[in-house]
């Protein structure tokens, strides 16, 4: 790795749709992807939420933003955490969740999968790992 | 590597403070703001868990927004300290990175 | 130190641009930089030069104006944050076909690379939102 790459984590803990801060912060990730830097979101509380596939959202009249999250892989962002217990808290599982992949380049572009449930002790692990945190 | 966790929401308005308590680790410190101070309250449904991570976990709160907010710095619960915002500089120098629960 | 600063958050209905006010005064005042602040969401609202608070309240725009221009602080706001909320410079009115623009002195309107770039070059990146 090249010096000055930091390692970014984008937290995210809101719904979608009844605020902005979804949207937003993925705006974030998409710019932020041409910095090259060692990128990870995390998604916890009702965050997790923003991950739900079927997302239909004719009827409210906003953009379905939640097709963005599949291109994540294309930039380059492939480190997406989940966390379990707000899973669990939530009465969801893995499968309520869109699939999310990337082509891993070091493995002959073999499809993998980009979001990786881990548990609250897991996420906070992660979360002390970082160099910057931005928080939504 | 230490994080300092800023929490600026009530915890009787929205779960930021217990997720928080729920994720820092033992040498951070979780500093409460604005309406964050809500929770160094002695008596309140959380404080027995803030009480408990103070131990492993400098638990901090900024003394303006008490002041603001008519809250008697002696009602505080055991263990928790306050600053100023001189002193939430110093914190997040201290540590290595700064995350806000919001 | 060299302190980031992002704000997410609008002025008066929510604290966080008070805060990160206080912060970044406390923090130069002991001796650190503020190299850049960085408007987001509605935060991009606190550059709006058309504020007119009451007279016995804090003037929130008028703080930042003079406390960038006191100690060199880059106070940028959000592009396409600025765009969706009605927030536009000159170029921007211009562009855009508007018949107004709105930001006050000492904001200017960029991309949210600048975010980024703010998080790769300080020491510590602090939030005040929501």
């Amino acid at each position: 790795m090249e010096e000055n790459v930091k390692k970014f984590l984008y937290v995210n803990r809101k719904a979608p749709y009844g605020t902005i801060y979804a949207l937003e912060s993925l705006e974030v990730v998409l710019i932020g992807a041409a910095f090259d830097q060692d990128v990870s979101l995390a998604f916890l509380d009702d965050g997790v939420f923003q991950l739900v596939k079927g997302q239909d959202t004719k009827g409210i009249g906003v953009k379905n933003f939640s097709p963005t999250f599949r291109a994540l892989g294309d930039y380059e962002v492939t480190k997406l955490y989940v966390e379990k217990e707000s899973l669990e808290e939530r009465g969801l599982t893995a499968d309520d969740l869109q699939d999310i992949m990337y082509e891993d380049e070091d493995d002959d572009w073999a499809e993998k999968p980009s979001v990786k449930i881990v548990s609250r002790s897991e996420m906070a692990d992660v979360m002390s790992g970082q160099d910057v945190v931005l928080s939504f | 590597m230490s994080t300092l966790h800023t929490v600026n929401k009530s915890p009787f308005a929205t779960p930021a403070l217990q997720s928080c308590l729920n994720h820092a680790k033992d040498g951070d410190a979780i500093l409460m703001i604005e309406d964050g101070v809500y929770g160094a309250a002695t008596g309140t449904g959380i404080a027995d868990a803030v009480a408990a991570k103070s131990a492993a976990v400098k638990i901090v709160v900024l003394g303006p927004d008490l002041a603001a907010r008519g809250i008697d710095a002696g009602r505080m619960i055991d263990g928790i300290s306050s600053v100023d915002y001189a002193g939430f500089v110093d914190l997040a120098t201290q540590h290595d990175v700064t995350q806000a629960w919001l | 130190m060299k302190f980031g600063v992002m704000i997410s958050e609008g002025p008066y209905t929510h604290q966080a641009s008070d805060t990160a006010y206080n912060f970044v005064k406390a923090a130069l005042d002991g001796g650190h930089e503020v190299p850049r602040v960085f408007f987001y969401h509605d935060g991009v609202n606190v550059g709006t030069r058309l504020s007119v608070p009451p007279q016995d309240e804090r003037n929130i725009q008028k703080q930042w104006t003079e406390l960038a221009a006191e100690h060199d602080v880059d106070l940028v706001i959000c592009i396409a944050a600025a765009q969706r909320r009605g927030m536009l410079d000159e170029n921007e009115a211009g562009r855009q076909g508007k018949d107004a623009h709105n930001i006050a002195d000492g904001f200017r309107i960029s991309g949210l690379g600048q975010l980024i770039e703010m998080g790769i070059q300080t020491d510590r990146l602090m939030t005040f939102g929501d």
